[in-house]
Order: C-alpha cells, then sequence, then structure tokens
C-alpha cells in the first residue's frame, strides 16, 4: 500500500493526503445527512408558505402563552442548578471527605435516567394517586399539571449541568488561592467572590448556556408532568408536538424554528466562548 | 453560621488535621477553606428532595404490585418486544456512532481543513437541539414523501415508521458522546510512539491497527456505552419518526406514558424500575471502563 513509505517532508504520524481526502469527505457526508439536512428540513417546512404563515403561527394565543411557559420554567431552573453547581463543586472541588466520588456518580444520576421516568417520578409523588396527592387536594395546591411540575421535571434534567462543568475546573484550579485569602483573613463570602468568582466566570457562563438549552428544549420529562392544557401548561416542545400531532405542519415547524435558533445561538456562543478561552472546555462528553 | 464555624476550625487545627489524617484515613481532611458545612449541606438537601427520594418512589410504587402482576407488567410479549427495540436499535446506533464518530473525532482532532471549525460547532447539535425538534424534522425527512425517505422507498427502505427509524433517531442523538470522549485522547496520543512505531518500520496501517486504536479503546468504549445508555431511554427524539406500532416499533419508554395514561401508576413504575435498573448497570459499567483506563494509562 501507498501507506508504508511517508512521503518526504510528511511526519509518520500525519496522514497521506489521499487519506485524509477520504476521510474528511466521508465524514462531511455523513454530518449534512445526520445534522444539516435536518436542520433545514426544519427552516423550509416552516417557511414552505412564506413568512407570513410562520410568523402567524408563532403570534398565536397559545403560541405566545408557551414561549412565556418555557421561558419562566427555564428563569427558575437554570438560576437553581447554578447555585446548586456551585456549592457541589465548591464542596467537591476544595475539600477531602469520604464518600466523594460516590456523590459525584450521584450527581451525574439523572442523565442515566430516561426522561419519561424523572417526569412519572414526580407523578408518583406529588400526583392525585401519589403520596402527596391527597395533602394537595385538601390545599388545593397544583404540582403535576402545573408549573411547579413543570419546574421540578425540568430541574431534575438539567440537574448535573453546572456541576460537571464547575468540578473538573476547581479541581484543576487547586484551592492554594483560596487558602492564601483565608489565611491573610479573608471570610468565606469575600474569599469567594473575590478568588474564586473570577475564576470559574467562563465556566459557570459555559454550563448555564448547555443548562438553558436542555431547559427550554427538554421534552420527556415535561410531557409527563404537564397534562397538556392548551394555552397554560403547554411548553414550547410540548407545543410542537401538539401541532405536528394534528397536522399544522407550517406552525409546528416554526415553533420548531425557533426553538432551532436557541440552539445555534447556543452553539454559536458555545463555540465564541471556547475560542477565546481554550481552557473552558473541561469535559469530555454529555 | 456555619461558614464561621468551618472558617475558627479551619484556621486554628491546620497542623492537628494533618496529624489526624495519618491517625484516621476515612475522616474527611480538614481544608482551611471554609464553607464545606453550609455547600455539602446545600448540595446533598437538593439531590436528595430532587433526585434521589422521587427516585425510590418507582421502588415503592412498583412494589405494591404482586410479584405475578409486576411480572404480567413488566415482562408481558409486548414490553418485551419495547424492551428489545429500545435496547437492540440503541446499540445498533451506538456502533454506527462508534465508527463515525471515531472518524469525526480523528478528523477533528488530526486535520486541518476549511470549514473545520463550523463542523466543530456542528457536532453538538445533538446536545443543544430539543429532542422534538429533531424527531419532527427527522420524521418528515425519512417519512415516504420526505427528502430521504422517497429515494429509500424507491429501492425498497421504509425508514420512518419502522424500527429503523427508531435507529436513526437514535444514531442523531448519540453521536456527541462518541466524538467528544474520544476526542481529547486522540488530542493528547504522542506523535512520537506513533513515529517510534514507523521508525521501527510498521506501516501506517499497522500503526492505526497496533498502536493508534488500542490506545483509543477506553475512551471509545466509554463513549459507545454513554451513547448507548442514552439511546435506550431516549423518547422526544423517537416517537416521531418511530410510528409507535405495538409489538412492532414501539419503545420502552413509550410503554410508560402508555401506562401512565390508563392511570396505571403502578404498571408504569413496573416498565420504569426495568429501565432503571438496566441504565445502572450500564453506568456501573461505564465507570469500570473509566477506572480501567485509568489504570491503563497510568
Amino acid at each position: 500500500m501507498s501507506t508504508q513509505t511517508p512521503v518526504r517532508g510528511h511526519y509518520a504520524s500525519e496522514d497521506p493526503l489521499w487519506v485524509k481526502v477520504v476521510v474528511v469527505t466521508l465524514v462531511a457526508l455523513f454530518l449534512t445527512l445526520l445534522l444539516i439536512l435536518p436542520l433545514v428540513t426544519v427552516f423550509s417546512e416552516a417557511l414552505k408558505r412564506g413568512v407570513g404563515p410562520a410568523l402567524e403561527a408563532l403570534g398565536t394565543y397559545d403560541a405566545v402563552s408557551a414561549i412565556k411557559l418555557t421561558l419562566t420554567a427555564a428563569a427558575i431552573a437554570v438560576p437553581l442548578n447554578a447555585v446548586f453547581g456551585v456549592c457541589a463543586a465548591w464542596a467537591i472541588a476544595k475539600h477531602e471527605f469520604p464518600g466523594k466520588s460516590i456523590l459525584i456518580s450521584l450527581i451525574d444520576l439523572p442523565f442515566s435516567v430516561s426522561p419519561v421516568v424523572a417526569g412519572l417520578i414526580y407523578v408518583l409523588v406529588f400526583g392525585a394517586q401519589g403520596w402527596f396527592g391527597e395533602f394537595l387536594l385538601e390545599h388545593d395546591w397544583r404540582i403535576i399539571f402545573a408549573l411547579p411540575g413543570i419546574v421540578l421535571a425540568t430541574i431534575f434534567v438539567t440537574f448535573p449541568f453546572v456541576a460537571r462543568e464547575l468540578i473538573p475546573l476547581m479541581q484543576a484550579q487547586g484551592a492554594a488561592e483560596e487558602e492564601a485569602a483565608v489565611s491573610m483573613g479573608a471570610g468565606g463570602l469575600t474569599t469567594f467572590w473575590r478568588v474564586t468568582a473570577p475564576n470559574i466566570r467562563l465556566g459557570l457562563l459555559y454550563g448555564v448556556l448547555l443548562c438553558n438549552a436542555r431547559a427550554m428544549g427538554e421534552f420527556g420529562a415535561v410531557s409527563v408532568v404537564s397534562g397538556h392544557i392548551r394555552g397554560l401548561t403547554d411548553t414550547m416542545p410540548l407545543h410542537v408536538e401538539i401541532l405536528y400531532n394534528e397536522y399544522d405542519f407550517v406552525g409546528a415547524f416554526a415553533v420548531a424554528g425557533l426553538l432551532c435558533l436557541l440552539a445555534l445561538l447556543t452553539l454559536v456562543a458555545k463555540t465564541v466562548l471556547e475560542m477565546l478561552h481554550p481552557g473552558v472546555k473541561t469535559r469530555s462528553a454529555h | 453560621m456555619t461558614v464561621q464555624t468551618a472558617d475558627r476550625r479551619g484556621s486554628a487545627s491546620g497542623a492537628a488535621a494533618r496529624t489526624s489524617r495519618h491517625r484516621s484515613s476515612w475522616r474527611r481532611r480538614r481544608s482551611a477553606i471554609p464553607g464545606f458545612g453550609l455547600t455539602l449541606g446545600v448540595t446533598m438537601a437538593l439531590l436528595s428532595l430532587i433526585v434521589l427520594i422521587p427516585l425510590t418512589a418507582v421502588a415503592i410504587k412498583a412494589a405494591s404490585l404482586s410479584p405475578a402482576d409486576f411480572a404480567r407488567v413488566a415482562f408481558s410479549e409486548r414490553a418485551m418486544l419495547a424492551y428489545r427495540l429500545s435496547f437492540g436499535a440503541a446499540f445498533v446506533a451506538a456502533i454506527i456512532n462508534g465508527v463515525f464518530g471515531l472518524l469525526t473525532a480523528w478528523v477533528l482532532a488530526r486535520y486541518k481543513f476549511p470549514g473545520k471549525a463550523f463542523i466543530d460547532g456542528l457536532v453538538d447539535l445533538p446536545f443543544a437541539l430539543p429532542t422534538a425538534v429533531a424527531g419532527i424534522a427527522l420524521a418528515s425527512l425519512y417519512a415516504p414523501n420526505g427528502w430521504l425517505g422517497a429515494p429509500l422507498a424507491k429501492i425498497g427502505v421504509t425508514a420512518a415508521y419502522n424500527p429503523l427509524g427508531v435507529v436513526i433517531a437514535l444514531t442523531f442523538i448519540g453521536l456527541p458522546f462518541v466524538v467528544r470522549t474520544v476526542e481529547p485522547v486522540i488530542a493528547h496520543l504522542a506523535a512520537d510512539v506513533e513515529e517510534a512505531s514507523a521508525s521501527l518500520g510498521a506501516s501506517r496501517l499497522s500503526t492505526l491497527m497496533r498502536v493508534i486504536l488500542p490506545a483509543l479503546a477506553p475512551a471509545w468504549l466509554t463513549g459507545f456505552a454513554l451513547a448507548f445508555a442514552r439511546g435506550i431511554g431516549e423518547y422526544g427524539s423517537v416517537i416521531f419518526i418511530a410510528g409507535n406500532k405495538p409489538y412492532i416499533s414501539e419503545i420502552a419508554p413509550l410503554l410508560i406514558v402508555i401506562q401512565l395514561e390508563q392511570f396505571e401508576h403502578a404498571g408504569a413504575a413496573a416498565i420504569a424500575l426495568v429501565m432503571l435498573v438496566a441504565s445502572f448497570v450500564l453506568l456501573l459499567a461505564i465507570n469500570g471502563i473509566q477506572a480501567w483506563a485509568r489504570r491503563f494509562q497510568a
């Protein structure tokens, strides 16, 4: 084979040009089929009858209230996740204690639970037949088929996002700077705001970005707890499903297009963040 | 208040902590940094309230069934076929991602070519795109009258509303897991090892087979297992393209939803329990692979 002797001037670890061309072409073809075509489909279906009908679909009462609900749920779930992530990373990265690796595995647990099961557990706890069903009914508090359930399910599926981003970052940074601050008399909060926060700012932003994308896009878990009440407990992804099942394809793909734009915006922001600060990309997967 | 106590304890007893660390290694090592009690408390409280305690509800609810009833729901013919589809399609999709994800990771880590930054950003699309959006896009793409479905139908392949559709959706969902797990390992693979192999007379192909691929194996297996695990539980991207025909193209998470819609909460919990146990086994396997990989690298 022509690969046996490297061409003069090439490193032995470099592949011959024809291999490069073949592999890059294969990858480009695969990614076009798998990723780009679906993206193009969303926008072409949304604009099939022009911009007008697509915008009209986004302006209906149901669509607007779905957008509002999605933004509300994310506005509650994402900051809560950020607080949790910072706390977990502070305890895990800056301190030593027994059972640490078990705790890290437990934080990762929601990633390996099916979204449908994530929704189911809250139905079992707060639903009419659930642990607190009667209590909630007596006090006329709604969790399932209402905003609190949607927020809970969203928090569950996004639970590890910020923590996973910050733990390796803060572990790599070590505790020396904080120890110096404390030894010079700084209190806990001062140390955090003046020393740690500037160091983890970008990592936190990165985690929040991905957390937000997932929070606004979650379907399975939210679908189980929402009850699909139009204009009331329908989030944007659920609204997409309803319109699609009613054969309102322009409407479904218009809302989907809006979610697509959110995803693309997230990817661009993430890429820019990675280019400006190469160290920010700490996690390997998820 | 917790912060202050931890602070005092931390700064006053640095030396004492060091000796006690030797005496009893099971105890947490005292750090000078305050806030341990508070942050660990918040972490444990949220973890327990939102994740751990609600998850036990699945086991408790499933236990309310008699063993016979549990088996009737969780291991019915329809359920078994759904598990087979969920696990089988996730496995096939993970294999496809194992091949093309490895190639993509290789290209991103090793080659320079126009449009590389675009591809790099694009790979994470399945993480960022809501699953329902992916679902309806794939469904209309592979439907019999879709851009890809129509040519496939001509050669007699039905992609949408068939198990093949499930594989396509799960391939979409799983791709970044393999790429993002393998890519950093390729980037850190020492070039001198390959050069040594070449200078000792190995062809590029045998360097690839004997030197590079074995070094990538642990990361590749981890990525494969992550993609597989995600595929088993996936719901949103699958239900639109699957067609959801009982016994044929019905995935296991959908069975849980169907049970719930019929207010059969115990039945839903029984199927969920089977899936949870499978996920935990996979999670253990992934942790095992990663522990093995660390030893392998050391």
